[in-house]
């Protein structure tokens, strides 16, 4: 059956010729379509990836060596929080915002999204809060962490602290706009024939990140808006020389930032269930566990944001009670890896880029999986709290479990963004270094963090330094494994083998198209005619392609 | 490999030494989890190296793999299996988590947030009488022995230092001596933001917030000097933030009392400054101390009042 696609594509005449084609110029204004719009979150995200790629590379070298001699203490803490807030706000989010935009429409067969204009003003925010964020380092940066926890974030430098509020209250925003899209168009503009269940996985992923969104950015706002207050106006929502608590922001912090981390990883568990099966040549085992796992993650992941508070000011009673929802978290979790492997398992996998990034997702998120578990467990917690043990952990999920992800993503769709194939020997490359440069750079964390030595410092004590080195080591190598794949990404923009409409045999709807998309997406209503995984159900066709032709063509003919 | 994880989960080497008997059974914990896990990532790490070379699709086949959807028995099996594990874990470190004394409710209370003000310290960290509240904190083991009455030391951190009150001595110092085999209570408060106050050794780590008191109660059963870290960021120095903890003899721990109140009593008020921070730390910080802003002043600033 998916040999016919293939051949199907030169029997329906090239119509999408005549259809009007993007400018180049598109791309730099207020377009309402959604696939400008994906793609201008994807080059957007990618631009600020960079920025904060460099940033902990100077990190890293302040790091490999004990005493604080290449930057200043106070500038690393300001290098520290503007990568943490870069790369998850203007990273990782986006991104995932980026495939969302692009693939939803196209995946269920609409034309566009619900709310498009909404959908470009959401873009259109990101740009300026980037800017607005990096134009702090003009007039000292914020230097309290990406998680700004009074007392301290109100008494290190007022100018920073407020921009960084403001960029973030406009990221939020633009971040809610964007879900309310999601959902609005998963839920009522999927064409007729697609039932809930037989939407791709990424649209369920969506579907659950999108509510997280909805639920916990307001909070997160609340919280930033009476921090602002309280750094600006005097007030003591949680200042305790004026008798507020600091606990409180905290609380209201994590009822955001928990669910955040679900949103950052749920796109790519989304992504990764398209990649595997295609490349596997297998239906994705379990649909449905995996489907509603992504649910019962994101309703768990509202309940357990205390666990980042083990070690603050937190009740011993409650410590039990977010010590248990957090455990429970590793069931959904769990189904899903094992189906992912099971998805593989016995299938004839295609070793090419996105494939092979897609299991390097699936080995290193397991080790980001595994240490969470063990900090679930309130006395180990308690020991590695804000140790490197937690910078480990985090990356390994952040950098292992989303960026992986990400980079498969870019592999899997970048024929269907631009109509050309990638290189898949540079592509190989750009796996092999970045998957040896992040176990190096991270690997040897878990082991400072357990030995003894606490996150967010910029001069620690010298009996770490040989690991901090190998660290150092590490994140060189994986900056050095950008170039592969920028030179990759410039090289096939112009010089790629053309894709073709479906170059991967794949059967969701957004390969049934031309490549790229034309402007309305579909040239007429999209046909559903097998479900989103359904390889070698239809094995006679394998030989003889008249079963899936006679199909369309008795489905055109009824259109 | 059952037998790879348990040799791996007993010795990975990763944790410093154990210096409490409560640390030991951390360890114990985090063994039993480092096994499941080891377990867990060769098995799923064995299947995907494993299919990565043994499914590879042979050039010019296009046909697809076997049309497998799910298996119902197996996806029943492989979510019962981490349900049970996180169980079995719940229940192992509440039971390890309960003999540290976290849900000692007596202990102390939590009066809640209170005004943090530097000439209020007195007030502050005072405890609640009627101790009505849940401690924060780890409180006393309950199978700790009952009789000996815990050694209480108050704990101030400030940007960058800890300071120790010895209430029972009035001793006043920068760096923390106890004697070895006795419980340790520490009541302690922040003076300007958070911190946290970290023993790697001991594995207890709890932070320290302006305007309240957090309690950690610990029993020392080994002599030796180990590093206290400051958890929390709380300024460009957090990195310098540290001191050290000294387990003693009881002999060793008394000649160190005598001598500094002795020091206490010749120089009166100027007995902080005598001993602002330890050694180690001074030489360590020296060459930032002047970024940091502790001096004497600071530190001769925070002596509560009751020790005039
Ligand atoms: C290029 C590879 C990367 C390197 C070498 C790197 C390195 C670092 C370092 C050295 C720190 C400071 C740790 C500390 O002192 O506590 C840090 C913090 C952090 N990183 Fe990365 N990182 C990288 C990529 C990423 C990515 C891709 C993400 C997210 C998607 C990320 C998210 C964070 C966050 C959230 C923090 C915490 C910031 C804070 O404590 O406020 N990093 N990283
Ligand atoms: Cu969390
Ligand atoms: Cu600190």
């Amino acid at each position: 059956m998916s040999t016919t696609l293939e051949r199907n594509a030169p029997i329906a005449p090239p119509e999408y010729e005549q259809h009007p084609k993007r400018k180049w110029q598109d791309y730099f204004g207020f377009s309402t379509d959604h696939k400008v719009i994906g793609i201008q979150y994807l080059v957007t995200a990618f631009f600020f990836y960079f920025i904060g790629g460099a940033l902990a590379e100077v990190m890293r070298t302040e790091l490999s060596t004990p005493d604080p001699d290449f930057v200043q203490p106070e500038f690393y803490n300001q290098l520290l929080t503007m990568h943490g807030t870069i790369m998850l706000f203007l990273w990782i989010i986006p991104a995932g915002a980026a495939f969302a935009n692009y693939l939803i429409p196209l995946m269920i067969g609409a034309e566009d999204m619900a709310f498009p204009r909404l959908n470009a003003v959401a873009f259109w925010m990101i740009p300026p809060g980037g800017i607005l964020l990096m134009s702090s380092f003009f007039n000292g940066a914020p230097q309290a962490g990406w998680t700004s926890y009074p007392p301290l974030s109100l008494i290190s430098g007022k100018s920073g602290e407020e921009i960084w509020i403001l960029s973030i209250l406009i990221l939020g925003t633009s971040s809610m706009f964007g879900a309310i899209n999601f959902v609005t168009t998963i839920l009522l503009m999927r064409m007729p024939d697609m039932d809930i269940h037989s939407m791709p996985l990424f649209c369920w992923s969506m579907l659950a990140t999108s509510g997280l969104i909805l639920l916990g950015t307001p909070v997160l706002g609340a919280a930033l808006i009476l921090l602002s207050f309280d750094l600006l106006a005097g007030t003591a929502f949680f200042n305790p020389a004026g008798g507020g608590d600091p606990i409180v922001y905290q609380h209201m912090f994590w009822f955001y930032s928990h669910p955040a981390v679900y949103i950052m990883i749920l796109p790519f568990f989304g992504a990764i269930s398209e990649i595997l099966p295609v490349h596997a040549r297998k239906p994705v085992f379990g649909y449905r566990a995996i489907a509603y796992s992504s649910l019962a993650i994101s309703f768990l992941g509202l309940i357990v944001w205390a666990h980042h508070m083990f070690s603050s000011g937190t009740p011993g009673w409650l410590r039990m009670f977010f010590m248990a929802t957090t455990m429970i978290i590793a069931v959904p979790t769990g189904i899903k890896v094992f189906s992912w492997c099971a998805t593989i398992w016995g299938g004839k996998l295609s070793l090419n880029s996105a494939f092979i990034f897609a299991v390097g997702f699936l080995s290193s998120f397991l080790i980001g999986g595994l240490s969470g578990v063990m900090l679930a467990a309130v006395p180990f917690d308690i020991h590695v709290h804000d140790t490197y043990f937690i910078v480990a952990h985090f990356h390994y999920v952040l950098f292992g479990g989303s960026v992986f992800g990400l980079f498969a993503a870019v592999y899997h769709w970048f024929p269907k963004m631009t109509g050309r194939m990638v290189n898949e020997t540079l592509g190989r490359i750009h796996f092999a270094m970045t998957f040896i440069g992040f176990n190096i750079t991270f690997l040897p964390m878990h082991q400072l963090g357990l030995q003894g030595m606490n996150r967010r410092i910029a001069l620690y004590d010298p009996q770490f330094q040989t690991l901090n080195m190998v660290c150092t080591i590490g994140s060189y190598i994986l900056a050095l494994s950008t170039f592969p794949f920028i030179i990759n990404i410039i090289w096939s923009l112009y010089k790629g083998e053309k894709a073709g409409r479906n170059p991967w045999r794949a059967l969701t709807l957004e390969w049934q198209t031309a490549s790229p998309p034309i402007i309305e997406n579909f040239e007429e209503e999209p046909v559903l005619w097998a479900g989103p995984y359904d390889y070698g159900i239809d094995t006679e066709t394998i030989d003889g392609n008249e079963d899936v032709e006679d199909m369309l063509a008795a489905v055109s003919a009824e259109g | 490999m059952t037998l790879i994880s348990l040799w791996y989960g007993q010795n990975h080497g990763l944790l410093p030494t154990a210096a409490s008997s409560d640390a030991g059974d951390v360890d114990q914990l985090f063994n039993f989890m480092m096994t499941i896990a080891t377990g867990l990532f060769l098995l799923v790490e064995g299947v995907l190296v494993y299919s990565v070379i043994k499914f590879r699709r042979v050039k010019g086949d296009f046909t697809d793999g076997p049309p497998i959807e799910g298996n119902v028995p197996l996806e029943i099996v492989w979510t019962a299996i981490p349900t049970v594990i996180v169980f079995i874990l719940s229940i192992y470190s509440f039971e390890i988590y309960n003999r540290m004394g976290g849900l000692d409710p007596m202990t102390a209370g939590d009066p809640g947030p209170q005004m943090a003000h530097a000439h209020h310290h007195s007030q502050l960290v005072a405890l609640d009488p009627n101790r009505q509240n849940i401690a924060l904190g780890l409180g006393a083991s309950p199978d700790s022995k009952q009789g000996i009455n815990p050694l209480e030391i108050k704990v101030n951190g400030i940007q960058y230092a800890w300071v120790f009150t010895y209430p029972e001595t009035g001793v006043i110092s920068g760096e923390i001596h106890v004697p070895v085999n006795r419980p340790v209570a520490l009541n302690m408060t922040a003076g300007d933001v958070i911190h946290a106050f970290w023993l790697p050794e001991f594995r207890i780590k709890q932070d320290v917030i302006p305007g309240r008191v957090t309690n950690l109660v610990f029993t020392p059963n080994q002599i030796g000097q180990y590093p206290v870290v400051c958890a929390e960021l709380c300024g460009a120095y957090h990195g310098g933030m540290k001191t050290q903890l000294y387990v003693q003899s009881e002999e060793d721990y008394q000649k160190w009392i005598q001598e500094n109140t002795f020091a206490m009593n010749d120089e009166d008020n100027q007995s902080v400054a005598m001993n602002p921070i330890p050694s180690s730390d001074a030489e360590f910080l020296a060459p930032y101390a002047k970024d940091m802003g502790v001096s004497s002043d600071t530190l001769a600033q925070l002596k509560p009042t009751e020790n005039k």
